[in-house]
């Protein structure tokens, strides 16, 4: 809402010497947010000119560039030099003859750029013919202001070169822009914003003058058109229409301009002016927040009947668009026939008023806000006027805003009022609230006394029924106020107004905070253990395209592949929600790759989408007036996919430096591997691994990650070579993915302590050969098993395969670690315990000490 | 060290002499001292302590008459003394020359690169909201988490947005295919309010750190996804002065000791309803061309305010026993005051130079 200062000015006493900062500061206390302050930082000469002649000359740059000469009156190089203003000018769209908006030398715009006569492309340009934006109206640079354009025939043509365009098109004073908040419907007005400001200054006598009062509006009388409010199909059993107001005015001169002081004040406000009919409807709705139509009145044939759209019915509205309606849109038609209007929204083509029009007939009507909303939505038209229905338009300044531009048609206009004045009316008044007064004191922490919130109320416009008797008061809202329902809302007002910077600083205290649950401290864990092994965290966007399963290579009947599907996702290219976080975490590996980054280790901890095979996951939509069934909260839950907590790590280049100590070492499969361990390592969870084939990884150099009673980890191992080559991937990237959730439940219980022996050590080495097919877990288990109780570790630590064994081969060298819990073992024992595990490895894979 | 014995010098006593031993010692101490290494050393060792003129005195004394012996051995013995304390001195200093040599030959390069393992860093928006997370547990509050693919119900009407209200308009939701079935992104963390409203008992004191989803396309200034932390109490007894206090403290851990100020403002989910500005904390008002506040003085915190009574019926809790407070504040924005984070890009896209900036603190 962009408002006037000199306007404002003229409702509500100003502050002495307020200037827009000041004035926007006093707003602010009272919840209106600034959004920006215009003007009042322009200076002129700023003048309305001619265009005499132009030449045009492309430049280098194949732009083109007009020298203009432009007649300004009795300014400039009239009086200095006797000729025409010699102006520089890159827009092309105006001819000769339109008349401009110039900036002559020693003018300051806004923004403090002071304009003097400089040589522009090779000549001197003394001044500047401006567009809207140079001069703080709008945000349109497109080209240079036309005034007949912008302001129309009929104004322009009173207009002369030399005239004071400041004046004209009210750059002069300051415009203050205010963001108001979705429930203040009202403060979409002078009137409100001039009410909030009253507020602000503490609502002194007299000091107020609300302009949507208007003391000599005639009374409606039977004699005024025709009026049928009809609705079937009542939205939550409330009319569409519950008022309307209709005042015709005859014999206006089409030709007749708004009144400058109207045009300026429109432009200010940011709405163009138009012509007189159209200026008057906008400038009394920025007065009194009442949007009105002007029809046509000679195009109308029948009554004006309000009623609901049929089923395929069209209308092309002012904006030109053919609309197909929908049952639900309020229509204002001609005799229940034609439709003339979307009520609340936009009037229809057909009844416009146009160059021509000399009757017309001003509606003034009261919309339902939910109706209008609905309609604005599904047309995606938002109007000054469905924005101001939608939040709610004071059913009871109606007949006086259609007063007001009956007025004002008449005085400038040159019209007469037509005798009859039809006023529909089926508003019913609310029911007064009956507040607790000391509710505000208790919800805000302030200790209002009783006068202090009774006086408030009052000054907001409520009617307050006091009966001295206990804490109630029945409160009835103005009408301009219809978000004033209940108790807490009453409380905002009184905080309001009494000032929000009153209300103290008190830290709450609760008692029993348990601190994070275990869940939460396990994810720190693990993503402190990977940084501790130098991978780095990312967040990626949780999309996927539609053949992401394809790309990694899943079958078909891989579950991963069902995934919730977004109705408007941002791009079509990535509807689907990831089922795994490794989906995206590599888009962001290549990002990095595509920058130059060789050598990475990344990671990201983040939900996955899980839907369930068969389920239709539609949640119900149960009503807000109490607590749903818990059968109804328990099928919301059921609706919602699981989305369980997962880890993705990925390596690339090398996982050891090069440098200049020596190569690096590339990352493998090992690594990635090694880094889920370190996680499960990092829980004090024992898991255990095993070769397994899986998508997207390399069916040879995959491990499945299992607790030990099966329960599926993740996965980790290099990726499939078709699959790196399908992700734009550089070769032998490896990764991993596992299911955070698994090992959370793994670690909640507490690390019990498994006794360790403080004797001496004993150590042996053994090299087994065995068939290729046996994997080192295997034995690893075998000797492990068969060494006994005082083995404390059996750890592979050589592999070798080469030409002392036979094709098919490998040879794998064990260190076994014996300790007793209470003695030093003898060599005898040693040795004994040693014979009887490769003895086991014999028996059970045929293994063969080297 | 064995070999053959040498053969015995011939004895005639002058070795003996007061003056000749005196010269002895003073040779051998010049020896030692002049001895520039262990080589050196020990061929003077030889000469003048193994052998030598103060050995072959000691040699000597043997062929003395009995009387004499006593007062000979005194002085060989004092000089024999002399001159092993001069060697192993000696001995002691090129040692400790040598150790001293064997430290500066062993020096390095210390200036060298190291790091021959990548090094890890998380990502700061985890960070922030773990630190922000950590202030309210600090203080006795919980975190409580909620699903990102949510039901609309707790995503909106729940939360007194219903389907006509002009709140809802502000907000562009991703909506779950079919768009009629009632799921939706979350678009705040707001719905975990409800959940917590619907499974906890009062008093409740939860904050809600999480990601969300708006349908803004990527730019500088945008991004469809971020991340926000949402605070939650309902007690008996809570006011808006509570709220200040509980914003205040939040304000202060972040941003340092600064000043708040408040006016109101409108949110379906709150009613009285409040807007928080803190104190610039680069300038504190001082600087009118400051760049972090744009010279006013104070920046934006965000919207907060009294639970709306509506909630508290549609989650089952008393409204005429109970009242609750809630505010919420943007991680990628706090990224921007806090640590000059520029590009809304530069979060999203994963670059591991980002995060690599950050390492584990923020």
């Amino acid at each position: 809402m962009r408002v006037p200062l000199s306007w404002l000015a003229e409702l509500v006493d100003l502050a002495p010497a307020a200037r827009g900062a000041d004035v926007a500061q006093s707003l602010v206390s009272v919840g209106l947010e600034e959004e920006a302050l215009h003007g009042g930082d322009i200076t002129g000469p700023i003048v309305v000119g001619r265009v005499l002649t132009v030449e045009e000359q492309i430049q280098r740059n194949g732009k083109p560039i007009r020298f203009c000469a432009v007649d300004v009156g009795d300014h400039g190089q009239r009086l200095t030099d006797g000729i025409a203003q010699q102006i520089v000018c890159g827009a092309t769209n105006f001819d000769v003859g339109d008349l401009v908006v110039v900036v002559l030398p020693g003018a300051v715009l806004p923004g403090g750029f002071m304009i003097s006569a400089r040589k522009t492309y090779g000549r001197m340009s003394n001044g500047m013919i401006c567009a809207e934006d140079e001069l703080g109206l709008g945000e349109d640079h497109s080209g240079i202001i036309v005034l007949s354009r912008y302001l129309g025939q009929s104004a322009a043509a009173a207009l002369t070169p030399g005239d004071d365009a400041i004046e004209l098109l009210g750059l002069g004073g300051e415009v203050l822009e205010l963001s108001v908040t979705p429930d203040r419907g009202y403060c979409f007005s002078m009137r409100g914003i001039a009410r909030e400001y009253w507020h602000s200054q503490g609502s002194p006598a007299g000091a107020f003058r609300d302009p949507g009062i208007v003391p000599d509006n005639p009374p409606a009388n039977l004699n005024g058109y025709a009026v049928h409010l009809t609705d079937g199909t009542m939205i939550d059993g409330v009319r569409g229409c519950d008022r309307y107001v209709a005042r015709i005015v005859h014999g206006i001169d089409p030709n007749a301009p708004s009144p400058s002081w109207v045009q300026s004040r429109l432009t200010q406000a940011g709405m163009r002016p138009i012509s007189l009919a159209v200026d008057v409807t906008n400038y009394v709705m920025l007065l009194v927040g009442q949007p009105l139509h002007a029809f046509d009145l000679d195009t109308l044939s029948g009554s004006i009947t309000v009623r609901r759209a049929r089923p395929d019915e069209r209308l092309t509205t002012l904006d030109g668009v053919e609309r197909v309606l929908h049952p639900d849109d309020l229509l204002i038609t001609d005799g229940g026939k034609i439709p003339l209007a979307l009520a609340g929204v936009m009037g229809g083509a057909t009844s416009e008023v146009t160059e021509t029009t000399t009757n017309v007939l001003i509606e003034a009507a009261h919309f339902d806000p939910v109706s209008v909303a609905r309609t604005s939505r599904r047309h995606r038209l938002v109007s000054e006027a469905s924005k101001r229905f939608e939040r709610g338009v004071d059913p009871r300044v109606a007949d006086d805003a259609a007063h007001l531009a009956v007025d004002l048609l008449v005085r400038y206009g040159g019209g007469t009022v037509d005798a009859g004045a039809t006023d529909v009316d089926l508003t019913t008044s609310r029911a007064a609230y009956p507040l607790d007064v000391t509710l505000p004191g208790r919800l805000v922490g302030v200790d209002y006394p009783r006068a202090r919130v009774l006086d408030i109320l009052r000054q907001l416009g409520c009617t307050v029924d006091d009966p001295g008797l206990g804490d109630t008061v029945t409160v009835l809202p103005p009408t301009w106020r219809p978000d004033l329902v209940d108790g807490p809302d009453f409380a905002e007002e009184v905080a309001r107004i009494d000032g929000y910077d009153r209300i103290p600083s008190v830290l709450p205290t609760p008692s029993d905070g348990r601190g994070l649950t275990h869940g939460q401290s396990v994810r720190r864990i693990v993503a402190d253990a990977l940084v501790g092994r130098g991978f780095t965290e990312v967040l990626t966007y949780p999309f996927v395209a539609d053949d992401f399963a394809d790309t990694l290579g899943m079958p078909p009947e891989d579950p991963r592949r069902s995934a919730i599907r977004l109705a408007n996702p941002l791009s079509d290219n990535a509807p689907l929600m990831r089922t795994s976080v490794l989906d995206t975490l590599v888009d962001a590996l290549r990002r990095n790759v595509s920058r130059g980054q060789r050598d990475l280790a990344m990671f990201e901890l983040g939900l996955v989408t899980r839907p369930s095979p068969g389920s239709s996951h539609t949640a119900p939509v149960p009503g807000v007036s109490r607590r749903p069934a818990e059968a109804t909260i328990a099928s919301i839950d059921a609706a919602v996919p699981a989305q369980p907590r997962h880890l993705a790590l990925a390596l690339a280049g090398d996982a050891e430096l090069a440098g200049w100590w020596g190569p690096g070492r590339a990352a493998a499969w090992s690594d990635a591997l090694d880094a889920v361990q370190a996680v499960a390592a990092a829980l004090s969870v024992p898991v255990t691994v095993e070769a397994t084939e899986q998508a997207p990884w390399h069916p040879g150099r995959c491990a499945r990650i299992s607790l030990v009673d099966g329960t599926l980890v993740g996965h980790a191992g290099e990726l499939h070579p078709a699959v790196l080559t399908r992700l734009g991937l550089p070769a032998r990237v490896c990764a991993a993915e596992i299911d955070v959730d698994v090992i959370t439940a793994a670690s909640a219980e507490p690390v019990r302590l498994a006794a360790f022996s403080t004797q001496p050590v004993a150590l042996t080495d053994v090299a087994l050969t065995v068939q290729e097919s046996v994997t080192a877990a295997a034995m690893q288990a075998c000797l492990a098993q068969a060494a006994g109780p005082l083995a404390e570790s059996v750890v592979l630590f050589d592999v070798y395969r080469g030409e002392q064994l036979e094709a098919g081969q490998k040879s794998l060298a064990f260190r076994l670690a014996f300790r007793a819990p209470d003695r030093t073992l003898t060599t005898e024992e040693v040795s004994r315990l040693r014979d009887g595990a490769v003895a086991a490895a014999a028996e059970r894979f045929g293994a063969a000490q080297r | 060290m064995s070999g053959p014995r040498p053969p015995s010098l011939p004895v005639d006593g002058s070795a003996l002499e007061p003056r000749a031993l005196d010269a002895a010692v003073h040779a051998a101490l010049t020896a030692f001292a002049e001895a520039g290494d262990f080589e050196g050393l020990k061929a003077a060792r030889l000469a003048h302590l193994d052998k030598g003129p103060v050995a072959q005195a000691r040699r000597e004394i043997g062929a003395l008459a009995a009387e004499a012996k006593a007062e000979a051995g005194k002085r060989v013995g004092e000089a024999m003394d002399a001159v092993r304390a001069a060697y192993l001195g000696r001995v002691e200093a090129l040692e400790a020359e040598r150790d001293a040599r064997i430290l500066i030959e062993e020096g390095v390069d210390v200036t060298v690169p190291t790091g021959r393992r990548p090094l890890g860093a998380r990502h700061p928006v985890e960070l922030t909201m773990q630190r922000l997370t950590d202030v309210f547990v600090a203080m006795g509050w919980e975190v409580a988490e909620g699903p990102e693919v949510e039901s609309e119900w707790m995503n909106f009407d729940a939360l007194n947005i219903g389907k006509d209200h002009p709140a809802r308009q502000m907000q562009d939701t991703f909506f779950v295919d079919p768009p009629d079935g009632g799921l939706v992104l979350r678009t705040h963390t707001s719905p975990v309010q409800i959940r917590s409203m619907l499974t906890r008992t009062p008093p409740i004191y939860v904050v809600a750190p999480g990601k969300v989803f708006r349908t803004d396309d990527l730019d500088a200034t945008h991004t469809p996804v971020f991340h926000q932390i949402e605070a939650l109490a309902i007690d008996t007894g809570l006011t808006m002065a509570h709220l200040r206090g509980a914003i205040d403290h939040f304000v202060r851990a972040m941003f340092g000791d600064v000043k708040t100020r408040v006016r109101a403002s409108y949110f379906p989910f709150t009613e009285p309803s409040m807007e928080t500005d803190f104190q610039c904390f680069v300038c504190r008002g001082a600087d009118d061309s400051c760049r972090m506040c744009g010279g006013s003085g104070w920046i934006e915190l965000g919207g907060s305010g009294m639970v709306n009574r509506k909630l508290l019926i549609a989650t089952g809790i008393d409204p005429d026993i109970y009242s609750g407070f809630a505010f919420g504040f943007g991680i990628e924005r706090a990224l921007q005051l806090r640590n000059g984070v520029g590009d809304m890009r530069d979060i999203v896209e994963g670059d591991v130079r980002f995060s690599g900036q950050f390492g584990m603190a923020v």
